[in-house]
C-alpha cells in the first residue's frame, strides 16, 4: 500500500502550529504594510510639496532608514524598546522596525511618482481655479497612482519576506514555526523546503496580484 | 526614562565593530562577484533561443526572489549537510548570497541588454565577429554603462543583506552588535553606532560606484 | 473685435509690473490696460516676457511689483498697512477661476475622459451639481466640434482635438478673461487652423482674449491691438495694421522683417 512520505504526516500533524505562525506572519505583515504606506505617504508628499523645513526631517529619516540593512532596524526596535521604557511584545517592536522600514520605502516610491508627473498638470489645475488639495485629490494622486501601485506591490512583498525576521527574536512566525518543528522531528530539509515552498507561494501569489492590478488601470 | 548615555561600552569594543564591518563587507564583494557571473550568464539564457534554457534561467530568478533570504541562508546552512553537502558559515553564507545576488542581478542585466539597440548586434555580425565575441566585446561593455546606476543599488542593497550572517553567527557587524548589547545592556548606544557605521559604509559606497560610473560614462 | 463699452473701467488693469527671478529682471515695468471684448495679443522674440507677463495674470508666476487688477480686484497681492501682502490660497483659487487659460502643451488631464476634463473645474469649483456641470460641457464640447469624442481619453485624441478640449475646459467655466500661452506652437502643421478657427469664433462672439501668439498673420486678423514686447518692456503698442505696416521702433522692424511678414 502506498506510504504518504513522512514529513506531510508530520506536516499534517503540526498543522495547526503551522496555520497559527502563518498568521502571525500575515498579521505583521499587513499591519507593516497599513501602517508604514500610511506614514510613507504623508512622508512623500512633504518631500515633493513641502517646504525645505518640512522637507528636511523626512530626508533624514528616509537616508536614515535606507542606509541600515531591515534587520538591524528589527533588532534595533527589540532591544531599545524597553530601555526607553516601553512595555512591548517582540511582535510590536518587530511591526515597527518593519513599518519605519516599509515608510521609507513607500515615500521614496510617492515622491518619485508625483516628480514624474509633468508641471503642466498642476498648473492647469490652478489655471481652472482649483486649490492645491483639490489638485492633489483629482489630478496629481490619481496620475500617480498608476505609477505607485506596481512599485508598491513589490515594496509590499519586500515587507512580507522581511517578516521572516522577526523568527530571530522570538515571534512565533511561519519560520520560528517551522524551525521548532524541525527541532523535534529533525526532518531538516524537508521542513525547510516546505516552508521555502509556502513563502513562494505566497509572495507568489502577490506578484501576480500586483501584475493583475497594473494591467487594470492601465489608461486608454 | 531613566537612560544615561554612555559610549565607553561600545568603544572599548568598537575594533570588533569595524572587525565585523570588515568581514561583511569581504562577504558582500564575494557573493556580489559571484553573483554577477550567475547573473551574466542566466541574463544570456534568459534571452537564448533554447525554450528549456530560458524555462531553467526563470525558474531560477521566480524561486530566488519569492523566498525570504533569511530562509534560503537557514535553509542552505542546515538543510544542507542532509543531502550530503558540509559546508562551513562562511562558506555557506557566501553561496547562499551569490545565489541571492544572480537572481536580482539577472534582471538587471536582462533590461540591460534588452535596451541595446539591435543595430549594434548585426553591425559586430556584418564585420565577421561570432555571437559570443560580440557579447564580450560589444554588448557586455555598453550594457555595463547603461546599468550602472540599478547595478549601485543592487550592490548597496545586497551589503546591507550580508547582516543576515549574523543569523547563523557568522561574525560580522551585526554579530558583534547583539553581542555587545547583550553583554553591556548599552542597547541606545550600540545602536547607534552600529547603524551609523551601516549608514556611511552605504554612503562610501554609493559614492565609490557613482565615480566608477563617471570615469566608464560614454563620452557625449 | 467689438465697440468700447458704455462703462470706462478696464476688464483688465497692469500697472508698472516687475518681476525678476533671483538677480535677473525679466518685466521691467509694464502697463497695459484691456476693455471687455478686446482681444490683444503679445508678440515679441524669446525672452521677451511675454509669456511671464501672461502668467502673472493668472499668478502662474509671481511678480515682486507694480499691480494687476482684474474686474478691479487685486490679483495675487494687497496692501495691508503699507505692507504688500500675500492673498490666502483659496483668494487666489478664486481670482484663477475668473482667467481661463490654453497651454502650449495642452496639459489636459490624462486620466480623465475629454467630458470629465470639462466637468472638473465646474463640479469642485463652481460646486454645480454633476448633470448640469455635464450639460454645460457637452454645450462647450459641442461648441468646439468634440461632442462625439466626450468620452475619450487625451490619449485617443490629436494634438488639435486635445488642445479643442483645453479650450472647451476653459470656456466652461465662463471667465472674464481668457488667457492663450502659444497654444498652437505644440501642434503639427495640418492640426494649427482647426485650432485658430475656434479662437476666431470666439473672439468674434466678443471674449475678451490675451494671446501670446507666433502667428502673426492670425494675430494680424483677430487682434483689436498688438503689443510688441522686448527685454522685459513694452516696445510698441497699436492697431495690427499701424503696427505691422509702419513699425517705429528699429526692433520691431527687425523683428518683422525677420519673420518676413
Amino acid at each position: 500500500m502506498y506510504q504518504p512520505p513522512s514529513w506531510l504526516h508530520e506536516a499534517w500533524a503540526a498543522r495547526e502550529a503551522l496555520w497559527a505562525g502563518f498568521l502571525t506572519s500575515l498579521q505583521c505583515s499587513a499591519l507593516a504594510i497599513a501602517c508604514g504606506t500610511a506614514l510613507g505617504v504623508i512622508a512623500g508628499l512633504a518631500l515633493t510639496y513641502g517646504r525645505w523645513w518640512g522637507r528636511l526631517p523626512f530626508r533624514v529619516y528616509v537616508d536614515l532608514i535606507r542606509g541600515t540593512p531591515v534587520f538591524v532596524l528589527v533588532l534595533a526596535c527589540f532591544y531599545m524598546a524597553p530601555a526607553l521604557g516601553w512595555r512591548v511584545s517582540a511582535f510590536t517592536a518587530g511591526a515597527l522596525g518593519l513599518t519605519l522600514f516599509c515608510a521609507s520605502h513607500v515615500a521614496e516610491i510617492v515622491r518619485g511618482a508625483l516628480q514624474a508627473i509633468p508641471r503642466g498638470q498642476l498648473e492647469a489645475g490652478k489655471a481652472i481655479g482649483l486649490t492645491f488639495r483639490q489638485s492633489l485629490l483629482y489630478v496629481l494622486l490619481p496620475q500617480a497612482l498608476r505609477q505607485i501601485l506596481p512599485t508598491w506591490v513589490n515594496a509590499s512583498t519586500e515587507i512580507v519576506k522581511a517578516s521572516t525576521l522577526l523568527s530571530v527574536i522570538g515571534v512565533a512566525e511561519l519560520l520560528l514555526s517551522t524551525q521548532q518543528i524541525i527541532a523535534r522531528n529533525f526532518m531538516t530539509l524537508q521542513f525547510y523546503l516546505f516552508a521555502g515552498l509556502l513563502f513562494f507561494l505566497i509572495n507568489y501569489a502577490i506578484e501576480l496580484l500586483g501584475r493583475a492590478i497594473e494591467k487594470r488601470v492601465a489608461l486608454p | 526614562m531613566n537612560y544615561q548615555l554612555n559610549f565607553s561600552a561600545v568603544w572599548r569594543d568598537f575594533p570588533s565593530l569595524l572587525a565585523g564591518l570588515g568581514l561583511g563587507l569581504e562577504l558582500a564583494l564575494f557573493s556580489i562577484a559571484i553573483g554577477c557571473v550567475i547573473g551574466l550568464v542566466t541574463a544570456f539564457a534568459l534571452l537564448s533561443r533554447q525554450r528549456w534554457l530560458r524555462a531553467i534561467a526563470s525558474l531560477y530568478v521566480t524561486v530566488i526572489r519569492n523566498t525570504p533570504i533569511l530562509v534560503l541562508i537557514l535553509g542552505i546552512y542546515f538543510a544542507l549537510p542532509s543531502a550530503g553537502i558540509r559546508l562551513d558559515k562562511l562558506a555557506s553564507f557566501v553561496v547562499t548570497l551569490s545565489l541571492y545576488a544572480g537572481a536580482y542581478l539577472t534582471e538587471v542585466f536582462r533590461s540591460g541588454l534588452a535596451g541595446i539597440p539591435k543595430g549594434l548586434r548585426e553591425a559586430g555580425l556584418a564585420i565577421g565577429l561570432g555571437e559570443w565575441q560580440i557579447r564580450a566585446y560589444i554588448l557586455v561593455p555598453v550594457m555595463v554603462r547603461n546599468v550602472l546606476p540599478a547595478l549601485s543599488n543592487n550592490f548597496i542593497s545586497l551589503f546591507k543583506d550580508t547582516s543576515l550572517a549574523a543569523a547563523i553567527a557568522v561574525p560580522e557587524l551585526t554579530y558583534y552588535a547583539r553581542k555587545i548589547n547583550v553583554e553591556s545592556y548599552r542597547v541606545i548606544e550600540t545602536w547607534l553606532v552600529t547603524t551609523a557605521l551601516y549608514v556611511i559604509a552605504c554612503y562610501l559606497i554609493a559614492l565609490l560606484l557613482r565615480m566608477v560610473e563617471q570615469r566608464l560614462a560614454i563620452r557625449r | 473685435m467689438t465697440d468700447i463699452p458704455a462703462d470706462n473701467q478696464p476688464l483688465l488693469s497692469i500697472e508698472g509690473l516687475h518681476k525678476a527671478y533671483g538677480t535677473t529682471e525679466v518685466l521691467k515695468g509694464v502697463d497695459l490696460t484691456m476693455q471687455r471684448g478686446n482681444v490683444l495679443s503679445l508678440i515679441g522674440s524669446s525672452g521677451s516676457g511675454k509669456t511671464t507677463l501672461l502668467r502673472c495674470v493668472n499668478l502662474l508666476e509671481e511678480f515682486q511689483g507694480g499691480r494687476i487688477l482684474l474686474e478691479g480686484q487685486s490679483i495675487g497681492y494687497s496692501e495691508i498697512d503699507g505692507r504688500r501682502v500675500r492673498h490666502p490660497e483659496k483668494v487666489v483659487a478664486a481670482h484663477r477661476a475668473m482667467t481661463g487659460m490654453a497651454f502650449q502643451q495642452f496639459n489636459l488631464f490624462p486620466h480623465l475622459s475629454a467630458l470629465d476634463n470639462v466637468t472638473l473645474g465646474l463640479q469642485k469649483v463652481k460646486k454645480m451639481p454633476r448633470d448640469q456641470a455635464v450639460a454645460v460641457a457637452e454645450k462647450w464640447l459641442e461648441r468646439v466640434g468634440l461632442l462625439a469624442h466626450r468620452s475619450h481619453h487625451p490619449g485617443q485624441l490629436s494634438g488639435g482635438q486635445q488642445q479643442r478640449v483645453a479650450i472647451a475646459r476653459a470656456i466652461a467655466m465662463n471667465p472674464s478673461l481668457m488667457l492663450f500661452d502659444e497654444p498652437t506652437s505644440a501642434l503639427d502643421p495640418e492640426l494649427v487652423g482647426e485650432v485658430l478657427a475656434v479662437i476666431k469664433g470666439l473672439a468674434e462672439e466678443g471674449m475678451t482674449m490675451l494671446l501670446v501668439t507666433h502667428e502673426m498673420r492670425f494675430a494680424y486678423e483677430v487682434s483689436d491691438q498688438i503689443v510688441f514686447m522686448n527685454q522685459g518692456r513694452i516696445e510698441e503698442q497699436g492697431a495690427p495694421k499701424a503696427l505691422f505696416d509702419q513699425p517705429r521702433s528699429p526692433r520691431l522692424q527687425d523683428f518683422l522683417r525677420n519673420i518676413h511678414f
